[in-house]
Order: structure tokens, then C-alpha cells, then sequence
């Protein structure tokens, strides 16, 4: 199966983007995400973006429940999941209708044309129901015409399953289908379908009769006569996995716990687009990891500060919505001075927002959203490996430095996936708690819970501790002692005293290094967050053109290292691309008076390198 | 916050240790809360368990301060969440003796969420409920208990709201222990905490606790001298119940209670309902004698441990999935899990 049989021509190509896009109920997330490990495995790199409606079951056929899955795969290094389509395969009207615009001039669609009847084209508002795949309005695309449905049916002639599950194998046949036009062999998606269907024999049988059917159809049909290859990316050497964002998360907080020596306990409530680091966590029960889905946000926090201050390593997650009601826990958790991750897989908000939408609109939130003074150590990942990394950098500082600690990710590199040179456990940084030591009798000094060291970290004294008995709560406490104060001199120490303790945490993280491009010239793009792969392409591209362009990423966030204003005087310009109104810019400008400019996109929708390009050249040329 | 001349290894704790903090207590000069802070401590005292294994966590109100006045761990969390705190506490601990110290407000309005759902869970946990029918730390609103009526700080005309039933909703919510007892009855108090203590579960005891500034004698009908013996019923596992001095008893006739006189022949002590802890429907009827102590004929009010049952606790059967867990896959190996078994390689 993986020589090409017939007279077809193999086009070698050097990167591919192709969006998948149909029904909500098509399976087109698993098309893509199989789609992407084989090509993974093959050794490409890859980006993804999953993009789907926030309605399971949106009405079918409409523009308002179509799902997308955009897969970048090159044999070259890969950053984002790419601006524009190479290739466009779409189940229906809707899904062209929605996603036309995403495909380059000249790419090719692929089209089940089952998908195109009048119904379908009604309910995607073509006018007069005209059909476009016939009517010359593509004529600037390729397009291939095929009747996946009649298709798959005939593939599953025979069988005693009924129209509906038959009908539901036609994302196979689609798979088997591009595995067949990039060159790929079905044995990946083969192996993933028996362990999916392992214990159902007959949709097994009929998902892997769609999935051969696909391919052979490629193979077979005259209309098609290049198939294309992607060679392996010469990535560096070593083992690799793919990852989601919200995988690497949960992988992260368990490495985390575990070279610190505690177990796990997650509370948290199911909300999107977060709910997949509980699903993940929830696996991983070996691991030591408890998880405890909550009645609801709050008492999700609440849970996790009870197993913190039982001694385990207490971690909660959300989104924006969930946050905002977690947010007087928080403020608890920061007077208490215990450890906490607190995740927020960030969306498009406000309020209920855009659910399956991303943005970067919870910056301030982070940094500011409690009452009283009550500063949080902000980190935010950059990539979907990157948030293993981050998140695992979240335990070591929650737990070394005795404070709540918070975590940005967002929708966007929560659900997208690239490849990961996993590291060894071994090689993880050590996470030591600092935990007090208990009394032995006779030992009658007085334990004080609040006695910092030279990090201005407290003693974690945790129940069971003989003679270290104390009590702790959320209202102002006597320096050294706990006790309760309201000493007005004993509160300003105190609130200097813990932004002092969280200013220091970014004395034990690695200083500030640019990214990409040039340490110092005309100007610098200052990012954090999934914005990452956007602007590091839109950098390379500059710099390859003659612009001394530098691309600085910040990833702990908040308090600023003290060596970034040095970094932004280095620059003529700053422009900080951001998916929200500007809110690192504000900070930025509070902080170290620079004259920021932000690029600011509020779509729910990443940036494109493009983007990002135009605006730092329109930028230059001021 | 060990005093010198006390002996500080707990771990076999000697019959004396005194629980009592070095912290100044500071409730209003005759609160109901000193009495119950006493008889937790005598009780604490007499089963000398060490200092150390014993967590009290509260949330907000006055009662809450409850935890900084004794000598053990403790946590004075934030308004209505000690029960979502105790449950990530017993999660991961379930070796400690971990008590919850709340109010009516705190539990039953702002943490009313908080409190149905540990009591589903039954979590391990004595929880002390201080019923004062007041808002008292907020100086003078009406709660969630305050009878339809109450004319407070925030009510002038009268509050307009039905009050919750506590026992009611906290069997509604499946708790497998419920008890009430009262401030001004300390030996009824001890025994239903011994009691309490015993049960492995959510316990849940409610305390009427008089709020001598804000709501002064809301429950004297059943605490004085002279009204205590007819307006209130103490139930014992497998007694009639008997009240008034022992001239009036009750009995089912079908599923409903009524009042019978045992002193003119019309009844006698075997015509009574004889109460049973274990009995589910009964305790559910039980917990419905809430009756305005002001109208002819009401019910009396009962007090002693209503219910109790014997379920698994969450903790316990978290702590099982993670040994499942371990038996049928060992170990987390974390290199194993990082790699994810599904790798390939460059170079």
C-alpha cells in the first residue's frame, strides 16, 4: 500500500496546510488529530488548531455548527498551524462557505458533494441555492468533487449496521483519502481504530473498510494523479511524542508532584475549554494524582487549598468565567502562603464569552483580580510543549516559595498539538517543599508559622506535625507569629512583606533572553502566550529580509524580571501583538515608561504571521 | 502557641493536656459560643487525642474565630467554603480528626452549596452547626433560620423569607449522622460530640446558640427551667418518646406524629414511638418536628442524634481508585508516562 500503484506522479511538497471543516457531528476533530499523529510519527513537524462551535449538535448544515481542525505539517520547522490553507476539505456547503476564505488562490478543495444538495445549500445561505461547486464561481481552486456519503455506503455494503452508523464512517473514508494523497500508510490509523473499537467488532470492521476505501478510491479514481510527499523535518535528534497544550499541562503538574514528592490533588469543575486537563489528570490516578470534580468553581479552589494545607500539592483550572469565581480563594491562598496552581485556560470573554474561541483577554485578571493587595506570580505557556514546561515551573514555584501561583494558557495552544522531545525525568528540575521540621519533646521553643527565610518563604507546617500545631486564615496576621492583628503598622509590613516574598520568585527563574532575531535595533516584538509561533514566523521572515528585528517572549509574566527595561531600551520600537485590547502594553508602559505600541486582534482567532508582518513593517516605516 | 509548662510531644498525649490556645477569647461576655468552646474542649481533653492530629477549620462568622482558641491545627477560611476546604483537606489526609466549626449564615446561606454536597459526599468531618438565627458578626441582619417575620437591622417590617428547616435539608441531602443539642445544655452537648466523633461520615450537629446581643433568647422556650421540659423532645436510640416530664409522649398513627396524654389512660408508654438512629423514614419525620413553639398544640422541638447511617466515605473510596489504580497498572513511572508510548525518532 505505500508504493503508488498506477500512473500517478508523486509531487514532493516542503510544508502542507490543510483544514478540515464540517458538522459538529462529523468527526472531524478525530480526522484531524489522526491525521496529524500519523504525519507526527512519519516525522514532520507539526502545528495544529482546532476550531469548533461551542454547541455539541449546532443545527446541521448550518454555518453556525461547522468544526474545523487546520493541520500545518512540513519537512521544515513549524510554528504556528499556518496563516492560509494549502487544501480544503469540506463535508458540506456550510463548512466552504465558512472557511473559502482561508484557502490560498490557486489551493484545492476537496468536496463530499453529498454535502451540496439544496437543503445543505440553503441552510449555508448560497443564494438561490446555487451550487458552487458547479456553477464557475471556484474556478480560481481546484476542485474535486466527491460523493463520500454514496461512497462509504457502498464500501459498507453488506453490513448490518444501520444508515446512520454507516453514515458516521465518513470521516474515515476522508482519512483514508489523505493518507492516500500525501503518501502515508493506513497503519497508524489503523492501530488507533482497533483500539478504539476494540471491543466492538462490527464498527471496527466498518471504520476500517471506510478508512481502506478512502485510500483506495485515491488510488484508483482518474481524477486524481499527483499525490503528494512531505518529507521528515530535520528536527534535532532525540525520542518525540505529540502533545496538546492541555496534556502537556496535566503532564507538567504531575512531573511537578512528583519530583516534589507530594501527591496530586485536583479540584476543579468541568468548563471549556479546560476540561481536558481533568479528563487527562483523571487517567493518571497511579500517579498518586486525586481528582475531584467539585459542586463548583469556588469550592474546586477551596478543595485544593483543604489538600495543600493537608500537605499534598493542591491544583485547580479553568477559564476566565471559573477564575472570576475563584477569585476570594485566591486571596485566601496568598494569605495563607500556601502552595497552589491555579490554571486558566483562557477564552474569549467577558461573561460567558466565546467558549471554543481563544483570546489572551485575562491578563489582568491575573495580575490584579483579587481584593486587597495580594500578588500572584503570573506564568504563561507559549506553545502546547510549552506548557508542560510551564506547568511544571508552576509547581516548583508554588511549592519552593509557599504561594499560589497562576498559570495562563488559552484555547488556542490548549487544543492544538506539535511534536515533543519529551525530557527524562531525571533531568527535571528538583523541587524541594520547605517543609518544617516537627518538635521533639522537650523542645519548647515557639514555633512561629510565619518566620520567613532569605526568600521571604514561611515554613510549611502541615497537620500530623507534632508541636508545630497553629492557626492560619484569611485575616491579617501578626508578623512571625500568625496570630490574628490588626496593628496598623504589623498590616503595611505585611503586605510588604508577601509582594516582597512574590517579588523574589523571579529571582530563581532564567533571566530574559530573546527568542529570536537581533538583541538589539529598529524593533522589538514583545509576546507572551500562544501568540508565540505567529510572531517568531513573522521575525524570521523580517530578519531574512534585512530588518534588525527582535523577538522577546515572556513566560513568567508577572512580577517583571528587573533586566526587561534594559531589554526594551535596546529598541528604537516595541509593539506587543496581543489577543486582547493591549493589556501586557499597559502594564509594560506602567512599569518601565516605554512608548509600547500594541497590534491588537479580539476575534477569537490566533494571529496570522502575516499579520503580524504587515503591522511591524507598517510600524518600522514611522 | 504552646504554653511553657506544657508538655509539647503529642504523639501519646498525657489525659491533662490542655487544648485551650494562648489566644485571648474574644466573643461577647455571655455567648452561647463560650459554652460550646468548653464542652468541645472537656470532650477533646477526655479522649486525649494528640494535638497535632486534630484540625479545626471554620469559615466566616463568629463562631468561626472557633478555631484560633484552641491548640490544634486550624484554618479560619473565607465565607461558606470550610466545607469545600475539608473536603481537599480529608482527600489527601484521611488519618487526621478534622472538625468544621460554622453558623447559620455560613453554612445555610453563603456555603449552603458547599454544605448539601459534603453531606452527599460524607466526608469525614464533625460539623458544628451554630444556629443563632442572626447575623452576628455583621451586627443585627436576619438568617437564613430567622423565623418568617423577625424584625432585625435589615428587616424593619419583618422578614419576608420562609427559614430553612437545617435538619430537614441536611437529611434531604442524605447526611448519614444528625443531631441537635443546645448551648445552655452542656452534658447533652458532650455526648451527642462523643457521639459525633464516633461516626465515621459527616456528622452534622446542630446547636441552638443564643446570640445574647442580637438575638437574646431566641431559643429560650427551650432552654428555661420552666418551658425546657414541654417544648423539648431528647430522643434516645430504642426509648419512647417522651416529654413534659413524662406525661405526654408521641406516637405514629400511620406516618403522621401526634401528641398523646400519658397520665389520663388514653395511652401508654408501648402505644409510643419508640425511636430507632437507624431508621431512614423516621428520621426524615423526625427532622419535620419544626413547629412554631408559639401555637397551640405544637410539637416539641427534638434534640439528641436524630439519624445515623453507615456509608462509605468520598475519601475513602478516592483513596481506593488510586490503590485500583495502582494495582492494575503499578506505579506511576514517570518516564513512561512522559513518553506517552506512542514516540518516534530523529537521528
Amino acid at each position: 500500500m505505500e508504493t503508488p500503484t498506477r500512473t500517478k506522479t508523486v509531487e514532493e511538497r516542503r510544508n502542507v496546510v490543510i483544514l478540515f471543516a464540517g458538522d459538529s457531528g462529523d468527526g472531524i476533530q478525530l480526522t484531524g488529530s489522526q491525521f496529524t499523529d500519523t504525519n507526527a510519527l512519519f516525522g514532520n513537524d507539526v502545528s495544529t488548531f482546532p476550531n469548533f462551535p461551542a454547541e455539541i449538535r449546532a443545527p446541521q448544515g448550518t454555518l453556525a455548527g461547522v468544526s474545523g481542525y487546520q493541520l500545518h505539517f512540513g519537512s521544515v520547522e513549524l510554528f504556528t498551524a499556518g496563516d492560509q490553507c494549502d487544501v480544503l476539505v469540506v463535508m458540506n456547503a456550510a463548512a466552504l462557505r465558512a472557511n473559502l476564505g482561508k484557502l490560498k488562490k490557486g489551493g484545492t478543495i476537496i468536496a463530499n458533494s453529498d454535502g451540496f444538495d439544496s437543503k445543505n445549500l440553503r441552510l449555508a445561505g448560497y443564494i438561490d441555492q446555487q451550487d458552487p461547486l458547479t456553477d464557475g464561481s471556484l474556478a480560481n481552486y481546484t476542485v474535486h468533487s466527491v460523493d463520500v456519503t454514496k461512497m462509504t455506503r457502498n464500501a459498507l455494503e453488506g453490513m448490518t449496521l444501520g444508515m446512520k452508523e454507516k453514515d458516521r464512517c465518513k470521516n474515515m473514508f476522508v482519512l483514508g483519502f489523505v493518507n492516500w494523497m500525501y503518501s502515508r500508510s493506513l497503519e497508524n490509523s489503523e492501530k488507533f481504530l482497533e483500539g478504539k473499537f476494540g471491543k466492538k467488532p462490527e464498527l471496527l470492521e466498518a471504520n476500517k473498510k471506510a478508512l481502506l476505501a478512502g485510500y483506495n478510491y485515491g488510488d484508483t479514481s482518474e481524477t486524481f494523479t499527483t499525490r503528494f510527499e512531505v518529507k521528515p523535518a530535520p528536527m534535532p535528534k532525540g525520542t518525540y511524542r505529540s502533545i496538546t497544550g492541555n496534556q502537556g499541562t496535566a503532564l507538567g503538574l504531575i512531573a511537578g508532584a512528583q519530583k516534589a514528592g507530594l501527591d496530586l490533588f485536583y479540584g476543579s469543575y468541568p468548563i471549556t475549554p479546560a476540561s481536558d486537563i481533568l479528563h487527562e489528570l483523571a487517567r493518571h490516578k497511579n500517579f498518586g494524582v486525586k481528582t475531584f470534580q467539585a459542586e463548583d468553581e469556588i469550592a474546586a479552589i477551596c478543595s485544593a487549598i483543604g489538600a495543600s494545607y493537608g500537605g499534598a500539592l493542591g491544583i485547580t483550572a479553568s477559564s476566565g468565567p471559573g477564575i472570576a469565581l475563584k477569585g476570594e480563594a485566591m486571596g485566601l491562598a496568598f494569605m495563607l502562603e500556601i502552595p497552589l496552581v491555579i490554571v486558566n485556560v483562557q477564552r474569549g470573554g467577558p461573561s460567558t464569552g466565546l467558549p471554543t474561541k481563544t483570546e489572551q483577554a485575562d491578563l489582568f485578571q491575573a495580575v490584579h483580580g483579587r481584593n486587597g493587595e495580594a500578588p500572584i506570580p503570573v506564568l504563561a505557556a507559549s506553545t502546547p510543549t510549552d506548557c508542560f514546561e510551564m506547568a511544571y515551573e508552576a509547581v516548583r514555584i508554588a511549592v519552593e516559595h509557599m504561594t499560589p501561583v497562576i498559570l495562563l494558557t488559552d484555547g488556542y495552544i490548549a487544543n492544538g498539538a506539535e511534536p515533543w522531545q519529551f525530557p527524562q525525568a531525571k533531568d527535571l528540575k528538583p523541587i524541594t517543599p520547605p517543609f518544617a521540621t516537627p518538635k521533639v519533646a522537650g523542645d519548647m521553643e515557639k514555633f512561629l508559622p510565619y518566620l520567613r527565610d532569605e526568600k521571604g518563604v514561611r515554613p510549611w507546617a502541615v497537620p500530623g506535625m507534632a508541636g508545630l500545631q497553629h492557626r492560619i486564615g484569611g485575616i491579617e496576621k501578626e508578623d512571625g507569629t500568625g496570630n490574628i492583628s490588626y496593628d496598623p503598622l504589623n498590616h503595611e509590613k505585611m503586605v510588604r512583606l508577601r509582594a516582597e516574598k512574590v517579588r523574589k520568585v523571579v529571582e530563581n527563574v532564567p533571566p530574559l533572553d530573546i527568542s529570536n532575531g537581533v538583541d538589539s535595533g529598529d524593533l522589538l516584538i514583545l509576546g507572551w502566550g500562544s501568540t508565540y509561533g505567529a510572531i517568531r514566523t513573522a521575525v524570521n521572515e523580517m530578519a531574512a529580509e534585512g530588518h534588525t528585528v527582535g523577538h522577546l517572549h515572556l513566560r513568567y509574566l508577572f512580577p517583571f524580571r528587573k533586566e526587561l527595561g534594559a531589554i526594551l531600551s535596546r529598541y528604537k520600537r516595541v509593539l506587543i501583538p496581543e489577543m486582547n485590547s493591549g493589556q501586557l502594553r499597559q502594564l509594560i508602559r506602567a512599569e518601565f515608561l516605554v512608548d509600547a505600541k500594541g497590534l491588537n486582534k479580539i476575534q477569537g482567532m490566533p494571529f496570522t504571521a502575516a499579520e503580524i508582518k504587515a503591522a511591524a513593517n507598517e510600524y518600522l516605516k514611522q | 502557641m504552646t504554653t511553657a509548662n506544657e508538655v509539647v510531644n503529642g504523639s501519646a498525649a498525657p489525659a491533662k493536656v490542655n487544648y485551650a490556645s494562648d489566644q485571648e477569647v474574644r466573643w461577647c461576655p455571655g455567648c452561647g459560643d463560650y459554652s460550646i468552646l468548653k464542652q468541645v474542649e472537656t470532650v477533646l481533653k477526655e479522649q486525649g487525642k494528640p494535638k497535632e492530629e486534630i484540625v479545626f477549620i471554620s469559615g466566616i462568622g463568629c463562631s468561626s474565630r472557633f478555631p484560633y482558641y484552641l491548640d490544634t491545627y486550624g484554618m479560619h477560611s473565607i465565607h461558606g467554603r470550610a466545607p469545600a476546604i475539608v473536603s481537599g483537606l480529608r482527600a489527601v489526609r484521611p488519618d487526621l480528626s478534622v472538625w468544621m466549626i460554622t453558623g447559620d449564615g455560613d453554612s445555610l446561606s453563603i456555603g449552603g452549596n458547599h454544605l448539601i454536597h459534603l453531606l452527599r459526599r460524607n466526608v469525614d468531618v464533625n460539623v458544628l452547626l451554630f444556629n443563632n438565627e442572626i447575623y452576628g458578626l455583621t451586627k443585627g441582619q436576619y438568617s437564613p433560620t430567622s423565623p418568617e417575620g423577625a424584625v432585625t437591622k435589615s428587616t424593619p417590617m419583618g422578614s419576608v423569607d420562609h427559614p430553612f428547616n437545617p435538619l430537614a435539608l441536611c437529611k434531604g441531602a442524605d447526611a448519614t449522622f444528625i443531631a441537635r443539642a443546645m448551648d445552655r445544655d452542656p452534658k447533652q452537648l458532650r455526648e451527642v460530640l462523643v457521639k459525633a466523633d464516633a461516626h465515621r461520615g459527616t456528622s452534622l450537629i446542630e446547636i441552638y446558640q443564643n446570640c445574647n446581643v442580637f438575638n437574646d433568647g431566641a431559643f429560650e422556650v427551650f432552654t428555661e427551667k420552666a418551658t425546657k421540659p414541654f417544648h423539648t423532645l431528647f430522643v434516645e436510640h430504642g426509648k419512647p418518646l417522651v416529654f413534659a416530664n413524662g406525661t405526654k409522649g408521641i406516637k405514629l398513627d400511620g406516618m403522621t406524629p401526634v401528641i398523646v396524654d400519658l397520665t389520663d389512660g388514653t395511652a401508654s408508654l408501648e402505644d409510643l414511638w419508640i425511636h430507632d438512629e437507624r431508621d431512614s423514614f423516621k428520621a426524615s419525620i423526625l427532622v419535620r418536628l419544626f413547629d412554631d413553639q408559639g401555637h397551640e398544640g405544637a410539637m416539641p422541638r427534638p434534640f439528641g442524634v436524630f439519624y445515623i447511617a453507615e456509608r462509605s466515605t468520598v475519601e475513602s473510596r478516592i483513596n481506593a481508585q488510586v490503590e485500583e489504580a495502582i494495582a492494575k497498572k503499578g506505579v506511576g513511572d514517570l518516564d513512561a508516562l512522559l513518553s506517552g508510548g506512542r514516540t518516534w525518532t530523529i537521528g
